[in-house]
């Protein structure tokens, strides 16, 4: 792997914020990362830590009371946040697509399976009605979806939940997108099926030589899938680096948490290691490292400043005092 | 659907036959219409003849028997007043009472759901506020004063309208429509616009409701994501979504606004089916009164269905049992 790929898109130091009635809630805080041409890159971190934030702060769908206050997203070399919502509008779906987390409510239960892939063309390409149907069946089988002319004419209740993603995944798909943002795009579907969409999804990219950043809190979800791994807690990155690496040899201890949260196949255990804690308040953070109260390797200083994301080794870096160096047990 | 359509058609002569029940029961209690018909000075022989030309002189059950069977040969009975067939009196004025209804329901969705719309899509905006609060008025200003004002304004003031009356009418297909001539779109306006107003506060405010829970859902979100614009994004994905209440109400407001469209009729002098539901009231005319009301039964029991119809076009969920 080339350590100078050229970067699709580079986020540098994003900043989202909430404004609500309870105080001003930093979703994401200075967050910098970049994804290469082709690159699946993953986002990790635990429910509540920005990561979702960060996908719709790309594509310019952030509600208020939130707003991205600050940073680049340079998307081929142009600054998003720079450009209007007419012009984004274009970019949406055609340079970058998203897919959601949840099937059952990402479609629109009123219009057919294939008026909602259809849409897309007739967004952002000029073909005619004709032209659009056949690229819609084709998309429909590409994903794996049998008599892919016979369902176009179907709803989304008419689907199962694993069928209903793998629409999702064509609509993304269709309009051939540079970049996919899939936001827990297998959480709410059942475990066979998961990996099924995950290798489909893995291919699709692949086959269009796209790129993707995989939102999910699945740390072995990502070890599947991604080429690059980010991991956020309370909304900053707190690791990022090549996949083999960070796994092998996470540097920080909340990887290492993470990692260790995942089941092993041939190791028996009665328990799973877990992170002591919860997340703490977003409105509220402690002062010095956000992970220091369930780090079990905090020390004084931890608590007194926050430690700087600074580079280690072959592409990564961390933001802790005290990196790990040990080799994790294979 | 056949089965449906079955089940609905019985239920339908249910209620019919219901309603006729109730309302021959409760005008045997509201004065004997003899009265009505016989001079002031009719002498005792004189009163008995008309009683017995009415049908009056027999027992209340027997006169139901007689209406009934009198149905099925075609014939709803002949007012008491105007000795004239009680349906055609009512049929002859319904084309009035429609078109007003028709136009006063065509303002209340034209204006109502765009501003609905938006007022569920930017809830906190100033412009909304200002939308909701004229809805207020709409709900809670009485039709009668609205109508008056608008009289008083418009037509007495201004002169921009007439104050009264159905204007310049044009026969089509043996009904007398005023929609077709520009004095009678000068008449309708007013009467129209009063009628309109509660309906279109109705709606405006169901709508917005149904788009503040539709903004929350993820597919109006994942349709901004495909690069959708947001108008097409409220409109295409969001308002097809609200929609199924704001059917409801529209087929309820409807049947309401055809039967009773009394009090509009009466202020701007329309001479629809309204008006002569009150005169026949005054005047105890039974047959007229039943027919009315099975005939506001039947329009009921029909907008209904049709809205239930309605239902399985918009959403495909639904299906007919």
């Amino acid at each position: 792997m080339s350590v100078q790929k050229q970067a699709l898109l580079e986020v540098r130091d994003l900043k989202t914020r909430f404004y609500t009635f309870a105080g001003v809630v930093n979703a994401v805080d200075g967050v910098s990362f970049s994804v290469g041409r082709g690159e699946i890159l993953g986002l990790v971190g635990e429910s509540g830590g920005g990561k979702s934030v960060i996908g719709f702060s790309i594509l310019g769908l952030i509600d208020p009371p939130g707003k991205v206050d600050d940073g680049e997203i340079l998307f081929g070399g142009v600054d998003l946040r720079r450009k209007s919502e007419k012009e984004l509008q274009k970019i949406r779906g055609k340079e970058i697509a998203m897919v959601f987390q949840d099937p059952m409510t990402s479609l629109n239960p009123l219009q057919t399976v294939g008026e909602q892939i259809d849409e897309m063309l007739r967004l952002h390409s000029d073909l005619d009605g004709k032209a659009r149907r056949a690229r819609c069946i084709e998309m429909l089988s590409d994903v794996g979806i049998s008599e892919a002319e016979k369902r176009l004419n179907n709803y989304p209740h008419q689907f199962s939940g694993g069928m209903r993603q793998r629409v999702v995944i064509a609509i993304a798909m269709i309009a051939g997108p540079q970049l996919i943002i899939a936001d827990e795009p297998t959480t709410a579907l059942d475990v066979t099926i998961q990996s099924q969409i995950l290798k489909l999804m893995k291919q699709q990219v692949r086959e269009r030589e796209a790129s993707m950043i995989l939102i999910t809190h699945d740390l072995a979800v990502v070890s599947q899938m991604a080429d690059e791994i980010v991991v956020l807690y309370c909304g900053k990155i707190v690791e990022k680096g090549p996949k083999q690496d960070l796994i092998s040899k996470p540097a920080h201890p909340y990887t290492q948490g993470l990692l260790g949260s995942i089941p092993k196949l041939h190791d028996r255990q009665d328990r799973l290691t877990q992170i002591p804690g919860t997340v703490p308040d977003v409105r509220n953070l402690p002062q010095g490292c956000n992970f220091r109260e369930r780090c079990p390797f905090a020390q004084a200083r931890c608590a007194e400043e926050e430690p700087e994301q600074h580079a280690l080794d072959a592409g990564r870096s961390v933001a802790c005092h005290f990196p790990l160096e040990q080799e994790l047990a294979p | 659907m056949l089965g449906y359509l079955t089940k609905r058609l019985i239920q339908m002569t249910v209620v019919l036959w219901v309603v006729s029940l109730i309302v021959f029961m409760m005008m045997s209690f509201t004065g004997d219409p003899v009265f009505m018909v016989v001079p002031i000075d009719a002498t005792d022989a004189e009163i008995a003849q008309a009683r017995r030309i009415l049908g009056l002189d027999q027992s209340l059950f027997v006169q139901y028997v007689k209406f009934l069977t009198s149905i099925f040969e075609g014939d709803f009975g002949r007012s008491y007043v105007f000795r004239q067939p009680a349906l055609d009196l009512i049929l002859q004025r319904m084309p009035a009472t429609l078109e007003m209804v028709l136009v006063a329901m065509a303002l209340a969705v034209v204006i109502s759901i765009p501003l609905g719309v938006y007022a569920g899509a930017h809830p906190g905006s100033r412009i909304s506020k200002t939308i909701m609060a004229g809805s207020l008025f709409g709900i809670s200003l009485p039709g009668f004063w609205v109508g008056m004002m608008l009289i008083y304004l418009l037509a007495v003031q201004w002169g921009w309208f007439p104050s009264s009356g159905r204007g310049d009418t044009v026969e089509v297909f043996g009904m007398r429509v005023s929609l077709l001539t520009a004095d009678g779109w000068t008449h309708i306006i007013l009467p129209a616009v009063t009628l309109s107003l509660g309906t279109m506060a109705i709606l405006l405010r169901i709508t917005r409701a149904g788009m503040m829970e539709v903004g929350r859902q993820d597919y109006m979100k994942f349709a901004r994501a495909k690069g959708v614009a947001p108008r097409d994004v409220l409109f295409r994905h969001g308002l097809k979504n609200s929609l199924i209440p704001v059917v409801t109400i529209f087929g309820l407001q409807i049947g309401d606004l055809i039967a009773f469209a009394t009090i509009t009729e009466t202020i701007f002098s329309w001479p629809g089916m309204g008006k002569l539901l009150i005169d026949s009231i005054y005047r105890a005319d039974r047959p007229v009164i039943v027919v009315y009301l099975m005939l506001v039964a039947l329009i009921f029991v029909v907008i209904n269905f049709l809205v239930d119809l309605l239902y399985t076009l918009i959403d495909p969920r639904i299906t007919l049992k």
